[in-house]
């Protein structure tokens, strides 16, 4: 694949949590209850990202939750191959809590499925939100963000990349063509 | 990085790697087995049939909860209340089940090489659940979880198997795996039960269970089976205890902790005493709770890396 062009930078991806992170204050009257919760493999980052941006508003350290959705994908039945299951956790009981799903990219809604029922697994939250960096469109499923990042009109065949600085190396979000 | 063979058949000749990947997975799956709701739905619309020809309680509860806690349908076979007894063959038996649409085969059989055999005649992947003398990879793959849980790595860690190393199933699969993950493995029992292809696993073997604490970090205890006794191949479960039965005042006079595995079920005062069963340095219910991890993993890999059947 290659690069079609660079959607955002290591400036815009940092003004842009900025940003989410208040939305997610403001909606949410502070951080009572609120826990925030990173799909892997990038999710998990930007939750952390977040929750330190938290700290620096709030002067509190909000709980951080881990999901790999792995076990709850609807595709499992037709991949050839097992995929490697990653630990999940959620560090407290959810139930009554208000909890933000954190994910890098929004196409068809297929994970964000599997994470409502992983977490509906761990108790019953009072509600669950979701904060997603870049929405590509293209949904299969009735899902939509609470919070978006960046609304990106993709073609089906391209790809949106997100990467950071954790896993990657470097924060970059990139727009991939055949 | 996937299994190789869609079946599990043993740890013989399973990759280091291999392994690294099912204990992995396996911790994985504990995590779930702590949740407040610990099931998931990845096995969905799965088929298990649990088929023993041998008595199990362990096992087969151990498996059926690990198929039951993926979501898979479990059902269960036991010779006794089957038409075995009427004499239909191994071979009719397993057509007629999987004529039924069955995904996995989990299977004791007294017969070692049964499973093989089977995983030659049936589509679904056959996982051994012990198969006579032969293997027992789950318990192997069950014990190498424990202690790596406990010791942080097997690389260059001294496992020493007591007992009837023999009719063992459960010490050749420790033996071949540990060995693979590069631990260094001793057996120590009487002679009589030391098998003689012994030279060519690569094990040191201790007569002296005395020299075998010396040297260990790890004990696998086995179960002393007490129908040997009757054939004839040691004298009483008295004298096996005295020379070779772990006892809390063998332990005391070392100046090191050991820590105490057994596979179950356990003949207390005969193979290993109470307190040291019952001790600081048992794992041996840990092993019981790994167990259901591990064959979640062992399920759980061996459901997706399948290649396409007959097309």
């Amino acid at each position: 694949m290659k690069i079609k062009a660079e959607l955002m930078d290591r400036q815009s991806i940092n003004r842009t949590l900025l940003r989410l992170t208040h939305e997610i204050l403001e909606k949410n009257r502070g951080i009572k209850n609120l826990v925030i919760v990173g799909i892997r493999n990038r999710g998990d980052c930007l939750a952390r990202r977040m929750i330190k941006i938290i700290q620096e508003i709030e002067r509190v350290k909000i709980p951080l939750g881990i999901l790999d959705i792995t076990l709850y994908r609807d595709d499992f039945q037709r991949l050839a191959d097992s995929p490697v299951v990653q630990e999940t956790n959620i560090p407290l009981d959810i139930t009554d809590q208000k909890v933000v799903l954190v994910d890098d990219v929004l196409y068809t809604g297929r994970t964000i499925r599997a994470a409502l029922d992983a977490l509906i697994d761990f108790g019953r939250p009072a509600l669950i939100q979701l904060a997603v960096l870049v929405d590509r469109g293209h949904r299969e499923l009735p899902i939509k963000a609470d919070y978006v990042g960046k609304n990106v009109p993709t073609a089906a065949d391209e790809q949106v990349q997100v990467k950071l600085k954790e896993v990657d190396g470097e924060d970059k979000v990139l727009l991939m063509v055949p | 990085m996937q299994l190789r063979s869609r079946h599990l058949l043993g740890l013989e000749g399973v990759t280091n790697d291999e392994i690294g990947l099912i204990l992995d997975t396996a911790v994985s799956f504990k995590k779930v087995l702590e949740r407040p709701i610990p099931k998931v739905p990845t096995l969905r619309g799965k088929t298990v049939v649990n088929l023993f020809f041998e008595p199990s309680t362990r096992t087969r509860f151990s498996f059926e909860l690990a198929e039951k806690r993926l979501s898979a349908d479990s059902v269960n076979f036991s010779a006794s209340t089957s038409s075995v007894l009427k004499g239909e063959t191994l071979k009719d038996t397993v057509k007629n089940i999987e004529a039924m649409r069955i995904d996995f085969v989990v299977m004791r059989h007294s017969a070692a090489g049964s499973c093989y055999f089977v995983a030659q005649h049936v589509n679904a992947a056959v996982i051994n659940a012990g198969d006579g003398a032969h293997e027992h990879p789950t318990q192997g793959l069950l014990d190498m979880m424990t202690l790596r849980e406990k010791m942080t790595k097997l690389e260059g860690l001294k496992v020493v198997i007591v007992g009837d190393i023999e009719h063992s199933r459960v010490a050749r699969s420790n033996i071949f795996g540990l060995k693979t993950m590069g631990a260094q493995v001793g057996i120590c029992g009487p002679a009589t039960l030391i098998p003689r292809e012994v030279e060519q696993w690569g094990v040191t073997v201790f007569p002296h269970i005395e020299d075998a604490l010396a040297e260990a970090d790890v004990l696998n205890v086995l179960r002393i089976q007490l129908e040997r006794q009757k054939g004839g191949l040691f004298p009483s479960l008295r004298e096996y205890r005295s020379l070779y039965g772990i006892t809390r005042e063998r332990l005391d006079r070392l100046a090191k902790e050991i820590t105490i595995m057994h596979p179950g079920p356990i003949n207390r005062g005969v193979e290993i005493d109470s307190d040291v069963a019952d001790g600081d340095y048992s794992v041996i219910l840990n092993q019981v709770t790994n167990g259901v991890a591990v064959r979640m993993a062992v399920l759980y890999l061996l459901a997706g890396g399948r290649p396409k059947l007959k097309e």
